[in-house]
């Protein structure tokens, strides 16, 4: 296949852009990520990000409330935005007779979003429906995303709940919306993304037109989430009033995604190795040889790889039945790890991991949602959304030594264990 | 929130400038041919090849008639689709998911009380490959004892998860308040039957039931659509069977009626379900009741969300949508809500069913929801995932590619007087029926006062 064409290039307030064309069908993405997420939200106010994100739906200098909805959605749109541990993404799918009036939809409340009173009453009401749906309503709600980082990670950018407590979402204020916006919105800290039917003269004058004169402000200084290693194995509890089987997350630092690509590259390897399908290696010993376990999973990052900056981390969860002990399924976890650390997989195991990758990449891509918003996030992550592109031979490149380095890595004595359990009295 | 001064939001939200015209839509460009081959096998089998050659991929969507009146037939479907790919004779459990690993590959099953579904997909090069397991899966699924063992085990526990998850209890209860004990409503099996079933019983409905004759199969990637009919054909040589698959008995006409307050108690939250007959996508007049539906709740921009969504803030969910089953449909209202609004959630969406009808859809709020419909209809399709789920429903239906295509036209031509007719016809108050679930005690003085609700007795 031809490497898709890509454009880069910055505004003058700093805005960066990429432009992926691709006429295949009559359709365009339009994303912006702002280069802010929920680990830069302030002791106090949990889940500030995400609130600010349903904020930015709410209208802005030219678009009553609602207007962003109706105008996407009567141009035969889709649109949603979602916040992530270093990120805030908003983006719009259309028909490409769109695409300018897109670009003015995010441009203005890039610009000049209208923050209200009431408006931050009623997403307050929306945010904590949001949460009762997915989280406090059901069983296993926030494991292991919310349950897990608290366990492994020691600082509050780390550790605490990106959806927030209810305590702190309703104390949030207009001025904190007027803070945040004026330190993380500036068009240095954004990144717009087009990919589709598009024609890049055109898209270019139409980027400036809307784009142009937003007002430049500083880039707000990055600041550093690193904190130690954990020295030796970190246990917590949680009781799920919902639950009906016990549940089991194993938490994992690991390499820095960005700096250290080809080890983090290395983990996801091994993370397929582990459970990816049923001749994986824990899917074989653990649901079907011995079995312990009803399910189990293996993956980089909490919500899937290539979503935060360092430190990022690598989790194993599983459920189980009542009668099997934590600590059954952690020891054959160990053995196996041990395994391949000490017996660097052969090459058909890993043929099967990189395959299924690089078909899951080319099935991502084909979606051009997901595409837009990868090349939008790996231009922010990475500053190189040609990337996205070039992954697959990455992951195949990775070597039998490397996935028994990182296997090696996966220590017992530097983790977080997250134990669930149901609570038996209470209702379900 | 920073050290940095700021704006306030007043300031933020205004330029000097002022506020700017939304920019006009421009030229739409149209959508480019697909060729395909539609072709009945001698077996009985559909086969509905398309190319879309985005990316070097290839998806599959096989769906089988699956109906079953026996008691147990919701167990043994279940653990069957939970074995179908455990082993045959010529491949163990690990050998299958091998091979469909080195081909970037994955196949999976699914059951339900219309259908049994197998679908994955594969780099584009390992179709066949990706035929080849799925005819051996079909003509000689081996079902061991041990492994059919193994999964009944597993199914009894994730049936155990699947019972607490408010959204399967208000489906369940949703179905027996609508149609009673008719199959269609048997979705999730009951775990002590998963734990009678044996494995000569998963063997047996294999054989009787997991035939090509009603069956469909669609392709959509990569392919040479002419070529790969004739490969499929060869493929499944083996895949014989006289009689047709099972199809579910038709179900019967909903009427309108109490809503039922289902129990859930502790619940933070409630989930409304209402349903009512609706009309199937065959029908003539299906295009101007979509558009009434989207007016209604179908999209972000409906009058429901924006009432109880981004009004009154008493959901994060709501939204309104058909569900297709065999030659008939009905149309679903949902929300999920906090206990304390969760009445009047439900006066509000009974407000908004009435006035869709009395006070109906604006020239403006047509026009949206006939771009919204012909919009994302373009968007679902521009991805082979997309396109292949899209035709695997029409197929099961007997419609294909030409209904897809005709599709943007019909919803052009739809008249305003008849999505008027179609709001005032299907989405009267009085047509619907439902549940509320939920922690009755906290509930049930405030439903009970709106009227037209009536609570559960506890069930044995």
């Amino acid at each position: 296949m031809a490497v898709p064409e890509l454009h880069r290039f910055t505004l003058d307030n700093g805005l960066r852009v990429v432009l992926a064309p691709d006429r295949t069908a009559p359709v365009v993405g339009v994303s912006v990520h702002y280069d802010v997420g929920f680990r830069s939200e302030p002791e106090g106010r949990t889940g500030f990000a995400h609130l600010f994100e349903h904020l930015m739906f709410q209208g802005s200098e030219s678009l009553e409330k609602l207007a962003h909805f109706r105008y996407v959605q009567s141009s035969g749109g889709v649109f949603n935005g979602s916040t992530h541990p270093d990120y805030t993404d908003y983006f719009e799918v259309l028909p490409s007779a769109a695409l300018e009036r897109a670009l003015f939809l995010e441009a203005d409340r890039m610009r000049a979003p209208k923050l209200t009173a009431e408006n931050l009453a009623n997403q307050i009401d929306v945010v904590k429906e949001e949460i009762r749906l997915n989280v406090l309503n059901r069983p296993y709600g926030g494991f292991p995303w919310i349950l897990l980082p608290p366990v492994l990670y020691s600082t509050f950018p780390n550790a605490h709940n990106g959806y927030g407590d209810f305590t702190d979402l309703e104390q949030a204020s207009l001025d904190d919306c007027a803070a945040f916006f004026d330190t993380y919105y500036a068009p240095a800290n954004a990144v717009l993304t087009v990919a589709g039917d598009l024609e890049v003269d055109r898209a270019r004058e139409l980027i400036d037109k809307h784009f142009g004169d937003v007002p430049a402000r500083p880039k707000p200084a990055r600041p550093s989430f690193a904190e130690p290693r954990p020295g030796r194995e970190l246990r917590g509890s949680h009781t799920d009033p919902h639950a009906p089987l016990p549940a089991l997350a194993v938490g994992y630092r690991m390499p820095d995604p960005v700096n250290e690509l080809d080890g983090y590259l290395a983990n996801l390897v091994l993370a397929g190795l582990l459970s990816d399908g049923d001749g994986s290696r824990l899917q074989q010993r653990l649901v079907h040889r011995e079995p312990l376990v009803t399910d189990i999973n293996a993956g980089a990052g909490l919500f899937g790889p290539f979503e935060a900056r360092d430190p990022d981390t690598f989790s194993v969860t599983a459920v189980h039945p009542p009668d099997v002990s934590p600590e059954r399924v952690l020891g054959a976890l160990d053995e196996e790890l041990d395994a391949l650390a000490v017996t660097p997989p052969g090459e058909q195991e890993l043929a099967k991991v990189t395959a299924r990758w690089s078909a899951n990449l080319h099935s991502e891509h084909d979606r051009l949602m997901s595409r837009t918003l990868a090349l939008g996030s790996f231009e922010l992550l990475y500053d190189d959304p040609g990337l996205v592109y070039g992954l697959a031979d990455r992951i195949a490149a990775v070597t039998a030594e490397g996935v028994a380095e990182a296997a090696k890595a996966l220590r017992p004595d530097a983790r977080a264990v997250l134990v669930v359990e149901p609570d038996q009295g209470g209702t379900q | 929130m920073t050290a940095v001064s700021h704006r306030s939001a007043e300031e933020i939200g205004a330029t000097p400038h002022g506020p700017r015209a939304v920019p006009a839509l421009g030229e739409q460009r149209a959508v480019a041919d697909i060729t395909h081959a539609d072709t009945v096998l001698g077996n009985g089998l559909r086969v509905l090849a398309v190319r879309k050659a985005n990316v070097p991929l290839v998806e599959l969507r096989l769906l089988i008639p699956f109906a079953g009146e026996a008691p147990m037939h919701p167990a043994t479907a279940e653990v069957l689709a939970e074995s179908m790919l455990t082993g045959t004779a010529r491949r163990d459990r690990v050998a299958i998911d091998t091979e469909l690993a080195l081909i970037g590959g994955e196949l999976g099953t699914s059951v339900d009380p219309e259908h049994l579904a197998v679908s994955g997909g594969a780099l584009a090069s390992g179709l066949p490959t990706l035929l080849d397991v799925l005819a051996d899966t079909l003509t000689g699924a081996s079902y061991t004892d041990s492994e059919v063992r193994r999964e009944i085990d597993r199914v009894v526990e994730r049936l155990a998860v699947a019972r607490t998850q408010p959204r399967v209890i208000a489906r369940e209860a949703l179905q027996r308040h609508r149609y009673g004990d008719h199959p269609y409503t048997r979705e999730v099996p009951r775990a002590e039957d998963v734990a009678a079933v044996t494995p000569e019983d998963v063997r047996a409905l294999h054989t009787a039931s997991v035939l090509p004759r009603g069956s469909t199969l669609v392709l959509v990637g990569d392919i040479d659509p002419d070529t790969v009919t004739g490969d499929v054909e060869r493929a499944l040589a083996g895949w014989e069977a006289g009689r047709a698959a099972a199809e579910l008995p038709p179900l019967p006409e909903l009427a309108g009626g109490d809503v039922l307050l289902v129990p859930r108690s502790g619940a933070v939250q409630s989930q409304i379900r209402l349903s009512a007959q609706a009309l199937p996508r065959t029908d003539p007049r299906y295009p101007a009741l979509q558009l009434a539906n989207l007016a209604f709740g179908g999209y972000f921009s409906s009058r429901l969300v924006e009432n109880i969504r981004e009004d009154k803030g008493y959901t994060y969910s709501a939204h309104s949508g058909f569900e297709f089953t065999g030659a008939s449909a009905t149309v679903q209202v949902e929300a999920d809500t906090a206990n304390e609004v969760t009445a009047a959630a439900l006066l509000e969406t009974r407000y908004e069913l009435g006035r869709l009808g009395l006070v109906p859809p604006t020239a403006d709020e047509i026009e949206s929801v006939r771009q919204y419909a012909i919009g994302s209809l373009l968007i679902g399709l521009s991805s082979q995932g997309g396109l292949a789920g899209q035709l695997s429903a029409l197929t099961a239906v007997g419609l294909g590619p030409e209904w897809l295509a005709g599709h943007p036209q019909r919803v052009a031509d739809v008249s305003s007087d008849e999505v008027v007719q179609a709001a005032l016809d299907f989405f009267a108050p009085s047509r619907f029926t439902g549940v509320v679930v939920g922690d009755a005690d906290t509930l049930a003085p405030q439903l009970t006062a709106l009227g037209g609700v009536r609570v559960e007795s506890p069930r044995p």
